[in-house]
């Protein structure tokens, strides 16, 4: 029940947010409801260390039948990878509430719409049954088309539906997936499954299904286009979600079912992913170099470093594997943060085009301190997540000792040096240089937005400054997955 | 005999006690609408309410009539599709002359779609189909000032004809080879011969045209279109359903033998249909006609469920047409609303329609999202169990192209909800105050689409009945 109460809190808040009455009551119980949400989060996770993991393999089970003939089970249960992710959910929505907090156009369905998010997210990484996690990856896409084409900007209706469309195919190709699955071992059980290994045969046939429509969600290129659109027309809080959050959904769903489920096929595969996800590092980061709109300038870099994610994933040793996770740990408080930060900026010069942007520390030093360390972040300065993310990927990359696989490594890290050449180039335009006059009354951060930079900063230091305590979360989670992997490839 | 008799038919006999009820009724002294919507609507309650008491299994007649719970559970859920929509006709009908003659020519239909359902034999299933086809035409006619609705009656009676015909045809075939007319004689009689196979594609074609399976879905659009919105949402989910439910029994039963040969046909199909329906779907305009193509690939998804085994597929056909029941039926009663009200039938004219009336929206918003298969509305599960009761046949390539198709549906429905949330209008639908019985068929089908999927007694209950067949 423990875990249940992850997916009551969002709901029960969603549904006191319909009978508000009044901008002001809506956002207080928004705002009240994030909170709860990550206090019972880092509740949660005080009671995870305590339990003894390596015994139970993961804590807080809870099974009940769903639809009994079809032996399709609610079924939940973390361990630490979802445990990370869940924290990082937490993290963001309350961000998220914080950084909207003056939307005022029909801020009842915005908040609403939020929480349905956040419970899809929510329910994705604590499921152990594939219908449960397919149930809730499903739940995600609603909100975010209505959050973009109701308070997004630019073509907005053009971009909400880009997005909604490539995530449903994106799902329709997972459903094939854990159909395929669930036919040739009776369950959607995933510990059950992982228990008695699917034929080699029947995985090869399906690890792509499940890997692509996952790989949707989380930018594999050559499906990546919805993300530069989606998030440049999001409004921030959405887009802070989607690269947050919903690009994780496509990069855990990859881990936990396509590579934990079917090991064996992850091996025969792995040269796919390893090309796809380098070719979406190089090109994200070059694509970014172009961009001249700041929004757009983080979106083609979170395809770029949602590659790393991939990567890790594909390069199949524990190392990189940790890696995959902490980038997506890293990105995730990273980009939203970014997000944030030019959220602010926009709704204060209306612009977020680098040329008409310049000289902002003068008058916002505040804001203009966040875009700094959220840029430093991605360009993986030492001391923040970004570094200790790359890094651990890098590391683990290299232990493949296939000289194909080492020579992606090599372009892969290349590609850090066009990374600090297009972050570089943003920050130095938007913050330094000589300023408009216009903006010389510019007020600087306001407390709600103070407190969600603070908090997402606070997580990218602590990742950055003390990684081995994440590291604990997340080693015995990809240990499991580690030992399917071996196990299989001899 | 006489009790079993009473007690086996029950549900037709409560219609056929209704009809008359109501014919007695227009023959004794005048009265307004209002007092004849409301006498109708509490016996259709009263019926609803009874199917659901004492069901019993058994035969009769020399097995030209049979029951069982699955079948009692059929009728009752057409019983429930045809109260929601007499509740939400009565904003039409308040205003027509003919009120009793509607509910009678309704309840006739029904009556033809009961027997149907519990025919145990080829004759007495085409004597239902008759009886639920030839009332439906004239009702069709109702808006008895508009041509097109003439024109729809028109092509519905052809149509139907022409099904008929085929059927009739395909029944006189199969008596032929086989020499017995009785479902529970036929299956060991049929051995694969190619006239037996022709005579199964001639029933097939029947069978398609009354669900309108493409390439024999082109009456569809148009009777949609002309006729009253409340024939037009009975044709789509009570009539659709009914034959649905026999459909599938006489596949699994009769035909079993077939298997082989209808499993290819019925993959062809379902493909064609399903691609049919949603190029079409995308171009429409007008809400009927964009409802009648959607509905077209929502029969080529249900056609993906049949293909399954027996137990699966009819279970999941049953609750599909649950869901649908509800999903369409709350779509349908927003625009028989609007309708209604404003005359507007058109998808253009619903932009800007969340500004004027945020509740309408959602419950429309709601529907199409159920109807698109997205969770947590009921759609979602439906679709799902259906794609998984065709790929528990194992052939994948099926369920890919399938549930691909899954993305171009979800694009027309979305295109509507973008017009209502996001497009901009000068002159958005006024305001709308939603009278009494709408209002609660409309809530009835919300609460429906939004909890059907969690009480998993509901499945579990129809999975167990399935098992019958």
């Amino acid at each position: 029940m423990l875990l249940s109460l992850l997916i009551i809190f969002p709901l029960l808040t969603a549904l006191a947010i319909l009978f508000c009455k009044g901008l002001k009551q809506v956002r207080n119980i928004a705002l009240s409801g994030a909170a709860l949400q990550a206090g019972y989060v880092v509740y949660l996770l005080l009671l995870f260390v305590q339990e003894d993991i390596a015994v139970k393999g993961m804590a807080f089970q809870y099974a009940c039948s769903w639809f009994e003939p079809l032996s399709i089970n609610y079924h939940v249960g973390v361990d630490g990878i979802s445990m990370v992710m869940i924290l990082l959910t937490a993290c963001i929505v309350l961000a998220g509430v914080l950084v909207s907090w003056a939307t005022e156009t029909l801020s009842k369905e915005f908040f609403f719409l939020l929480m349905l998010l956040s419970l899809g997210a929510y329910g994705f990484f604590i499921s152990l049954d594939l219908f449960t996690l397919f149930f809730f990856l499903e739940i995600a896409v609603i909100p975010k088309f209505l959050l973009i084409g109701i308070w997004g900007s630019g073509k907005k209706e053009y971009s909400a539906m880009k997005l909604a469309l490539m995530l449903m195919g994106g799902s329709a190709l997972v459903f094939v997936g854990l159909a395929g699955i669930y036919f040739n071992t009776g369950t959607f059980d995933l510990l059950a499954i992982a228990a008695n290994p699917i034929a080699r045969d029947v995985q090869l046939i399906f690890f792509p299904f499940a890997f692509l429509g996952f790989g949707v969600f989380t930018a594999l290129f050559p499906f990546h286009t919805w993300v530069p659109d989606g998030h440049a027309s999001a409004p921030t809080a959405a887009s802070m979600f989607l690269a947050g959050i919903s690009m994780k959904l496509g990069g855990y769903g990859c881990l936990r079912v396509a590579t934990f489920l079917m090991p064996d096929a992850a091996h025969a595969w792995s040269w796919v992913i390893i090309l796809l996800a380098t070719i979406a590092i190089i090109y994200g980061a070059f694509a970014t170099m172009m961009q001249t709109d700041l929004k757009y300038i983080n979106a083609y870099s979170s395809v770029s470093h949602c590659g790393f994610v991939l990567l890790g994933i594909g390069m199949l040793t524990k190392t990189s594997i940790n890696g995959a996770v902490l980038q997506m740990v890293s990105h995730g408080l990273m980009t939203a943060l970014f997000f944030a930060a030019i959220g602010m900026i926009y709704s204060r010069t209306h612009t977020r085009m680098l040329a008409q942007l310049g000289g902002l520390l003068k008058v916002t030093p505040f804001i203009s301190t966040v875009f700094v360390i959220a840029g430093l972040c991605s360009l993986g300065l030492p001391g923040l997540s970004g570094f200790v993310a790359e890094m651990t990927v890098f590391m683990g990359a290299w232990q493949n000792p296939d000289k194909w696989y080492r020579l992606a490594t090599i372009l892969a890290c290349a590609s850090i040096v066009v990374t600090a050449v297009y972050i570089l180039r943003a920050t130095g335009k938007t913050i330094m240089g000589p300023m408009s006059s216009t903006y010389e009354n510019l007020v600087d951060a306001k407390w709600n937005e103070r407190l969600a930079a603070a908090l997402l900063i606070a997580g990218i230091l602590l990742i950055g400054l003390a990684p081995f305590l994440i590291n604990q979360l997340i080693s015995p989670g990809t240990e499991v997955i580690m030992n399917r992997v071996i196990g299989f490839s001899k | 005999m006489w009790v079993d008799v009473l007690l086996l038919m029950k549900q037709e006999l409560m219609l056929v006690a209704m009809i008359f009820f109501i014919l007695f009724l227009k023959l004794g002294r005048e009265r307004s609408n209002e007092s004849y919507i409301s006498i109708v609507n509490v016996l259709l309650l009263i019926n609803l309410v009874a199917g659901f008491i004492g069901s019993k299994q058994g035969m009769l007649f020399n097995e030209m009539f049979r029951t069982n719970e699955l079948m009692v559970l059929e009728k009752n859920i057409l019983s429930l599709a045809m109260l929601i929509i007499s509740m939400q006709s009565s904003v039409w009908l308040k205003t027509h002359k003919h009120v009793p003659e509607f509910y009678v020519l309704l309840l006739s239909t029904m009556l033809g779609m009961f027997f149907m359902i519990s025919a145990g034999n080829l004759l007495m299933f085409y004597l239902g189909l008759e009886l639920s086809t030839i009332p439906l035409a004239a009702a069709a006619n109702f808006d008895l000032v508009k041509r097109q609705s003439s024109e729809a009656a028109l092509k519905l009676i052809f149509s139907s004809a022409f099904s008929s015909s085929l059927l009739l045809f395909g029944i006189s075939m199969i008596y032929g080879t086989t020499g017995s007319l009785t479902f529970s004689q036929i299956p060991p009689l049929l051995t694969n011969d190619p006239l037996q196979i022709f005579a199964f594609i001639l029933l097939l074609a029947g069978f398609a045209f009354k669900i309108s399976v493409a390439p024999f879905h082109m009456w569809t659009a148009d009777v949609y279109e002309g006729a009253p919105v409340a024939v037009t949402s009975f044709l789509s989910v009570v009539s659709k359903g009914a034959v649905l439910f026999v459909f599938i029994s006489v596949l699994y039963t009769v035909f079993k033998p077939l298997a082989a040969a209808w499993y290819n046909m019925l993959f062809i199909l379902s493909l064609l249909t399903i691609i049919t329906g949603n190029l079409f779907a995308i171009r429409q305009n007008n809400f009927k006609r964009f409802l009648a193509f959607s509905s077209i690939a929502q029969v080529g998804f249900i056609l993906v469920g049949i293909s399954g085994s027996s137990q699966f597929g009819t279970a999941s056909v049953v609750y599909f047409v649950l869901i649908y029941v509800f999903s369409n039926l709350a779509a349908f009663g927003v625009i028989a609303l609007v309708s209604g009200l404003t005359g507007k039938e058109n998808i253009t004219d619903y932009k800007g329609f969340y500004k004027t009336n945020p509740l309408l929206s959602w419950i429309l918003t709601i529907a199409l999202f159920s109807l698109a298969g997205v969770p947590p509305t009921a759609g979602f599960f439906g679709k799902f169990f259906l794609l998984f009761a065709g790929a528990g046949k194992g052939n994948f390539l099926f369920i890919t192209i399938a549930a691909l198709n899954m993305i171009i549906s979800f694009y027309y429905y979305l295109r509507v909800v973008r017009a209502i949330f996001m497009d901009e209008n000068p002159k958005p639908i006024e305001t709308l105050r939603i009278p009494l019985l709408p209002r609660i068929a409309l809530y009835t089908c919300t609460v429906g689409v939004l909890t059907v999927g969690f009480i998993r007694f509901i499945y579990n209950y129809i999975h167990a009945l399935s098992t019958g067949l």
